[in-house]
């Protein structure tokens, strides 16, 4: 009757186990010992079969005889192999004694593969292991909203300038930068406030005698501030007066690192004094 | 049945011809109660026309009575953004906190900000980094002096760790990546100081920013740290700070900033020039990236057994739109 099964389901009517495709014929079945539909892979057209399953890491032989045909619960018999590969295939060669080739050999294969990728999990559970997390997609969305609408409360180009300019006033950047007319006012003020009364910080009073006397001033600030590594690359242009200090700083700069085309030129754009030579190129500013 | 030939009478007239000025609604009658789509859409648009001109004639009102008033005309109202509501967090540090500095003085970044250490960065990846996150960790590596790219050829970070600690790095970055864009950071101090875990987002190389200037020299940015705030901004601030040397190259006119703004942290990387003490003009170099704290543990990096001093926990902290936590 084996075969009026496989004359009917395997080959010419459905069989809720094949998988069609366009070279080969597979089958879903769990018991089948090869993964194809064939004559003698299938395990509903074969009275005797035997398969190997693992479960939990550990390999189990199934078989099925005729005998136990008409008790569909106690239709597969399961044996526990050992563990030890050698011993494993010598119990399913004592199992299957007598039973065709094919079956034994392709239950030895199987046997095979399911040990090698066992090992395989084995180790690789040992190493590092990527971990998986869905991503919400509602919570990704509200995240991205978020994140736009931050970007443009924070106007960052204005914060940063803002703090830039901060951190001018206070004086971090000590001499490098030279604005003459902030520094004017400054010692204006001071002259005044000194022409008064006596001023309380020492430290107003000598830039004050110093900006004063253009000449000799950035030089004594400079040697208080000794701990700045670049001095000696601007020493050279705050000894001059004023108007060249300016003209040579910006020479210096653009010297000392690559040519910005940026706002590099534009520096003293301001200023009303006359180059007669090497007047700066104006080009045109980027943009900031 | 004058409520009931009011809309009607109304929307039978005007199929065609334009709206009339003032179109009298009887009071209880709201325009989601008509069943007619299309007349409906249309009863509404004329509604909402009729709100506008009803807005655009009360803030002329508004304009000439202060104008009319003069300078006795009371201070104009401050619009409420998320910033002004935002909910007052307990931990916001007061600059002249004593406990704050006390404690800053003995956390693990004290041997920086006393100048003892110099530091030294190592950036490397997940497994198997593609194209975009190899060239991001370059450029990352151009704008952070004094750090080094490596690959992660499969390495254990646990066990890497000691070996950094070995070979003197005082800083580790791991940029996670996923579907070929990096989309984390880790950031770990590393003589056993505290690991942040962040998520990256928008992040765009060099050539994909406009108007670029060249590439970042090799002086010492400034570093610009904005609003961070609360206690945990503080120390997360402290560990952007330590990444960089503490004497900035003034002559590179190069600022790094981290500004955070509603818990994001936006990082860009711009050259500054002075065109007069008022004025100043910045110039984007560099790659940009803005990040998001996920986690932050007290000793390097061990996702199991560490000490977790902060996590994002998304039902109990995302539950109210003007609370932050930066």
């Amino acid at each position: 009757s084996s075969q009026v099964v496989w004359d009917t389901l395997g080959n010419r009517q459905f069989c809720s186990y094949k998988i069609t495709t366009k070279t080969q014929n597979f089958c879903r079945n769990e018991y089948n010992l090869t993964g194809l539909c064939n004559r003698s892979s299938c395990p509903l057209a074969n009275s005797q079969y035997a398969t190997i399953r693992e479960e939990k890491g550990r390999c189990y032989l199934y078989m099925k005889t005729i005998e136990r045909a008409p008790f569909p619960r106690r239709l597969w018999e399961r044996v526990l192999l050992s563990k030890n590969y050698e011993k494993a295939l010598e119990e399913i060669d004592e199992n299957l004694i007598y039973w065709p080739r094919f079956i034994r050999h392709k239950c030895k294969q199987r046997f095979t593969k399911i040990t090698q990728y066992l090992i395989r999990i084995r180790k690789l559970t040992l190493k590092r292991q990527r971990k998986l997390v869905p991503l919400r997609r509602k919570i990704e969305r509200r995240e991205k909203r978020r994140e736009e609408k931050a970007l443009i409360a924070a106007q960052l180009d204005n914060a940063i300038e803002k703090e830039l300019l901060e951190r001018l006033k206070q004086d971090t950047y000590g001499d490098i930068y030279n604005f003459p007319i902030h520094a004017f006012d400054k010692a204006l003020q001071q002259q005044e406030a000194e022409s008064e009364s006596e001023s309380d910080a020492e430290k107003e009073e000598d830039e004050d005698t110093d900006k004063r006397e253009f000449v000799e001033a950035n030089s004594d600030e400079e040697s208080d501030l000794s701990d700045f590594e670049d001095m000696d690359k601007l020493e050279t242009s705050s000894e001059e007066e004023e108007e060249e200090a300016e003209k040579q700083a910006s020479h210096s700069k653009s010297k000392g690192k690559t040519p910005l085309k940026g706002p590099a030129r534009r520096k003293r754009r301001y200023i009303e004094i006359e180059y007669e030579e090497e007047t700066e190129p104006t080009t045109k500013t980027k943009a900031a | 049945a004058g409520e009931g030939s009011g809309p009607g009478g109304s929307a039978a007239e005007d199929g065609g011809p334009p709206a009339p000025e003032r179109v009298l609604f009887p009071p209880t009658f709201s325009v989601s109660e008509i069943k007619n789509k299309q007349r409906r859409h249309f009863m509404f648009l004329r509604w909402k026309q009729q709100q506008r001109k009803e807005k655009l004639a009360a803030k002329k009102k508004r304009r000439k009575e202060r104008e009319a008033l003069g300078d006795k005309a009371p201070p104009k109202a401050v619009p409420k953004t998320i910033e002004n509501q935002r909910v007052y967090d307990e931990t916001t540090v007061d600059p002249n906190d004593e406990e704050v500095a006390f404690d800053e003085a003995t956390d693990e970044f004290a041997p920086y900000f006393n100048r003892q250490t110099v530091p030294k960065i190592l950036i490397t990846t997940s497994d198997r980094p593609r194209g975009r996150t190899v060239r991001f960790c370059e450029q990352l590596s151009t704008v952070i002096p004094n750090s080094h790219v490596y690959y992660r050829r499969g390495l254990a970070l646990k066990r890497i760790i000691p070996q950094c600690i070995a070979r003197d790095f005082t800083d580790l970055i791991v940029i996670n990546e996923d579907r070929k864009i990096p989309n984390g950071l880790v950031l770990s101090h590393l003589p056993n100081g505290p690991t942040a875990h962040f998520r990256m987002s928008s992040v765009r190389l060099r050539k994909e920013i406009k108007r670029k200037g060249k590439e970042p020299t090799e002086h010492v940015p400034e570093v610009i740290l904005n609003n961070f705030t609360t206690r945990l901004g503080h120390s997360v601030g402290r560990m952007f700070a330590s990444l960089f040397p503490h004497d900035p190259q003034f002559v590179g006119r190069q600022v790094a900033t981290f500004h955070n703004q509603r818990d994001y942290i936006f990082f860009r990387f711009h050259r500054y020039i002075f065109k007069s003490e008022k004025k100043v003009g910045i110039q984007e170099l560099g790659p940009r990236f803005t990040l998001k704290l996920r986690s932050l543990q007290k000793g390097t990096f061990d996702s199991k057994f560490g000490e977790y001093e902060w996590i994002h926990k998304r039902r109990e902290m995302d539950t109210s739109r003007r609370k932050f936590h930066l």
